[in-house]
């Protein structure tokens, strides 16, 4: 996944502006993404927030079930698998756009598109076995933190498969710009940032929840 | 549900006669105001040049507008609730009825902290710090923009609870259990989560925009080590903004869910637990207040050093020592809630933090009076607030190492000392400083200067009116009177709450001086003028534009090799100099996308507070249409073309040539 950072932030030296001023100008590109991560990093402490009150809320059962209950490893494993594969397809996807390789940039956005649609759908389809059980957020305080740090997340993929299909629409009608090789910079830090976050949500909520 | 949720005629408060007239005199003067600005034609200039402005100038002239604004708003609640304790001793029932008093503190605390503080230092911010780090404008614009509506769209939200519905009466900190919607049934407390909510996300992305600004934007040999003071110290609280305003969405998040969807996060039942509420609201709330002091410590080291016409002593340790506060800020939470019953360690550890805070803050001090030390301090305006902060911030830092001692804060906890501290530091700190700053800015902002008589009579006003006000909450502390009381039965706390009354009307007199000077300062503009730009003789860049500076900032940006760069040119004879030819200067435009976007957001939080679902839909899908448009715009920018530059600085350096004897006044 370093090797994927590595290659959108390469992306952003050439200087394709046809730019005579160039002491008026700043490298706004480079602006942009370092401005961006600065986003994520608060983004990150709202998730660090959420991820306290888990932590302080998880035994709070209130009589109901808990993560022994209701988690099924195997399930996650592969939903689990379905959000890292996205973050190697996006990689090559940015590989590609860095070679200025529309066509194949396209192809690898949405294979990482699928994959994050499965990873979406397989979410939707346990929060939805649960509810049906009885098991939905308004049971106890354990249910409504893992709902809300696993649902914050999901809303989170979603905005960012949002993001991808509208960057695919301007891949297409563009080309690789400045402006959208750029974006894609920065949809894929986004990208490569939640799946680390799952990581946590895995390791955190399922993995220590199951034993 | 009916078209309009939870909404009914019933919202609107007819039967309490004071909200009703504060209503028609601010509809009034609303009408007034818009018959004015049609009178001389002003809607267009309104609207091209100020409301869709992306120039960071602008942008901190209105944040600073909306603080005074918010200022009246907020000390009309104070002095309600003044007036209200001195008229209900003895069992009396004063004239504020318990669940209109209850809405009065909350709005009260809301307003000064979220709606006035916060804008006036953002203000101040926006407004001086791109140009003395020798920027054009700051890194994103029209986020900068947007920023600034989101926050005035939270303050929109909160003026619409006086008038629709009702405000929280939870206390400004809205502690569950209190707070959810088993003991708040009202819409009170949705109003005042979705307007901090809403300003909170404005204000995070202040804090990403100037921390990307400072890091990237500076003048070509600026060193972070040779940046102005106030540039670190905002560039602290920005860090801290990034780092804690985050919690803040977080937890107001969290309470939404739990008065929204039935969670349990903080419930009674359920296993919901209050104390992680108030856990992380303080994890938030006390990096805010540093957010808000920080900022304020740069303006008067800023102050202190021009007007000894000194280098600030201790530069570095200054830097750090605001580093020191940030880190501490962090890690002091706790003392807000020693008698939640943590062990013994646990609240030992945080009173010794909190008091640690002490020593950064006492090597400001130091260093402010080093600086002094053998100089020749001009007794201006901004002097005298500084001087006034500077005994009065000590009080109120003593009074919290007081609080520290988790022993103390046993007995001390919500009671009158504790206002009477935080008002000491907040007001005589935070405060005291944006007014010291809004006087020493003042004429480079608008180009002419604030009258002197009237400045120095509004302050005297504040800095008695202050100590009448607060110390007597100090004593009545002792005497065991707590917070939020609607009123009382206790002789032995009468003299103290009267005297205290009083202090609230010597502060009325010291804003009403206020805006006395900014009117008689604007009616005698023409005779005050600020020809040179460098009215005090100032350190940094900012003082080397024209007043107000020119919309592009610097025609050529300077080259900077020392902390104080304007003095180091001025005594290398590079100050003012005439450029040949100037290069196109690459511009944004300005866009109604930011105000725009806020207004739907607004409508967002409307629909939300009373439960009009379709109206929250349309105004999410508006915005983010909005977004979209914005983002595939291709017209944002342009060139200032050589021609203009020459003729803009031209004018500026013959202004200079001709009032040069002025530049050293004073």
């Amino acid at each position: 996944m370093s090797i994927a950072i590595q290659a959108d932030l390469h992306v952003t030296h050439p200087h394709e502006h046809n730019d005579q001023h160039h002491d008026e100008h700043h490298d706004t590109s480079a602006n942009t993404l370092f401005g961006f991560w600065i986003y994520l990093m608060t983004d990150c402490i709202l998730f660090a927030s959420v991820f306290a009150t888990y932590a302080v809320l998880y035994m709070n059962t209130d009589g109901g079930v808990s993560g022994k209950d209701i988690f099924e490893l195997d399930f996650v494993l592969i939903e689990t698998a379905a959000l890292l594969v996205s973050s190697i397809t996006y990689g090559v996807a940015m590989i590609c756009a860095k070679h200025q390789k529309q066509a194949a940039t396209l192809g690898w956005l949405l294979v990482t598109f699928a994959l994050g649609c499965v990873f979406i759908a397989m979410e939707v389809y346990e929060f939805h076995h649960l509810i049906e059980h009885g098991n939905g957020p308004d049971r106890s305080a354990f249910l409504s933190a893992f709902f809300a740090l696993v649902g914050m997340h999901g809303l989170h993929v979603t905005a960012g498969l949002i993001w991808m299909l509208i960057m695919m629409v301007e891949v297409l009608k563009t080309g690789l710009t400045n402006r959208s090789v750029t974006r894609l910079s920065c949809l894929s830090l986004f990208w490569h940032f939640l799946d680390i976050v799952w990581v946590c949500v895995f390791t955190v909520v399922y993995l220590l929840g199951a034993l | 549900m009916s078209f309009f949720g939870k909404l009914t005629l019933e919202s609107i408060p007819y039967h309490e006669p004071i909200i009703m007239v504060t209503l028609a005199v601010v509809g009034v003067i609303g009408l007034i105001i818009a018959a004015l600005i049609t009178k001389h034609q002003k809607w267009g200039v309104l609207w091209h040049d100020w409301l869709t402005s992306v120039d960071h100038k602008r942008l901190g002239i209105m944040y600073i507008l909306l603080a005074l604004v918010m200022l009246i708003r907020g000390f009309s609640d104070a002095i309600m609730m003044r007036t209200q304790q001195a008229l209900a001793t003895n069992g009396a029932a004063g004239y504020l009825p318990p669940e209109h008093y209850d809405q009065i503190f909350t709005a009260h605390g809301v307003i000064m902290i979220i709606f006035m503080a916060m804008p006036f230092m953002i203000g101040l911010m926006n407004l001086i710090l791109p140009l003395q780090i020798g920027a054009r404008d700051v890194a994103f614009p029209f986020l900068n923009n947007l920023s600034f509506w989101l926050t005035t769209s939270g303050a929109v939200l909160i003026n619409i609870s006086l008038g629709l519905g009702e405000f929280a009466k939870t206390g400004w900190v809205a502690y569950p259990p209190l707070s959810e919607l088993a003991y708040s049934p009202g819409v009170g407390v949705d109003y005042y989560i979705w307007a901090l909510q809403i300003s909170g996300i404005g204000t995070t992305l202040t804090g990403v925009n100037f921390i990307a600004t400072v890091l990237k934007m500076r003048a070509p040999g600026m060193k972070l080590m040779q940046m102005p003071i106030f540039t670190w110290t905002c560039t602290w609280a920005n860090i801290l903004i990034v780092a804690s305003f985050p919690i803040l969405t977080a937890v107001l998040g969290l309470l939404t869910l739990d008065r929204y969807l039935d969670f349990h996060f903080f419930t009674n039942d359920g296993g919901g637990n209050a104390m992680m509420y108030i856990n992380l609201f303080w994890a938030w709330g006390h990096p805010e207040v540093y957010i808000l002091i920080l900022p304020a410590f740069g303006i008067f080291s800023e102050v202190i050093s021009t007007f000894t016409s000194k280098r600030l002593f201790g530069y570095s340790s200054m830097v750090w020592a605001s580093g020191a506060i940030s880190i501490l800020g962090f890690i002091v939470w706790l003392h807000h809630f020693f008698t939640m019953g943590s062990s013994a360690n646990v609240n030992a550890f945080f009173g010794v933090m909190t008091m640690v805070i002490a020593v950064p803050t006492g090597v400001k001090l130091f260093n402010w009076l080093f600086t002094i030390y053998r100089g020749r301090l001009r007794i201006t305006v901004p002097v005298l607030w500084t001087l006034g902060f500077m005994v009065t911030f000590t009080i109120g830092g003593m009074t919290g190492v007081l609080l520290a001692v988790p022993g103390a804060d046993y007995v001390l906890h919500n009671s009158l000392f504790l206002i009477a501290h935080f008002h000491n530091t907040i007001l005589g700190g935070a405060v005291f400083g944006y007014m010291a700053g809004f006087a020493f800015w003042f004429p480079k902002a608008m180009g002419f200067h604030l009258n002197e008589r009237l400045g120095k009579a509004s302050f005297w006003c504040w800095q008695v009116g202050f100590y009448v006000a607060f110390m007597p909450l100090y004593v009545l502390g002792f005497l065991g009177m707590t917070r939020r009381i609607n009123h009382t039965d206790n002789p032995a706390w009468n003299f103290w709450i009267y005297f205290a009354a009083v202090g609230a009307f010597i502060i009325l007199a010291g804003i009403i001086l206020q805006f006395v000077q900014l009117y008689v300062s604007f009616r005698d503009r023409e005779q005050n003028l600020d020809t040179t730009g460098d009215p005090w003789n100032g350190h940094t860049l900012e003082w080397s534009t024209s007043s107000p500076p020119q919309f592009y900032n610097f025609a050529k940006l300077p080259h900077v090799s020392d902390i104080d760069a304007f003095t180091d040119m001025k005594e290398k004879g590079q100050a003012y100099q005439r450029e040949q030819t100037y290069q196109p200067i690459h511009m944004p435009k300005n866009t109604a996308s930011g105000i725009l976007i806020a207004a739907c957001i607004t409508a967002v939080g409307f629909a939300a507070i009373w439960h009009i679902w379709w109206l929250a839909i349309v105004g999410f899908a508006g915005a983010f249409v909005l977004f979209l448009v914005r983002a595939y715009d291709n017209d944002v920018d342009y060139y200032v073309q050589p021609d203009d530059v020459t003729r803009i600085e031209n004018a500026h350096l013959d202004n200079v040539t001709a009032n040069l004897t002025n530049v050293v006044r004073g």
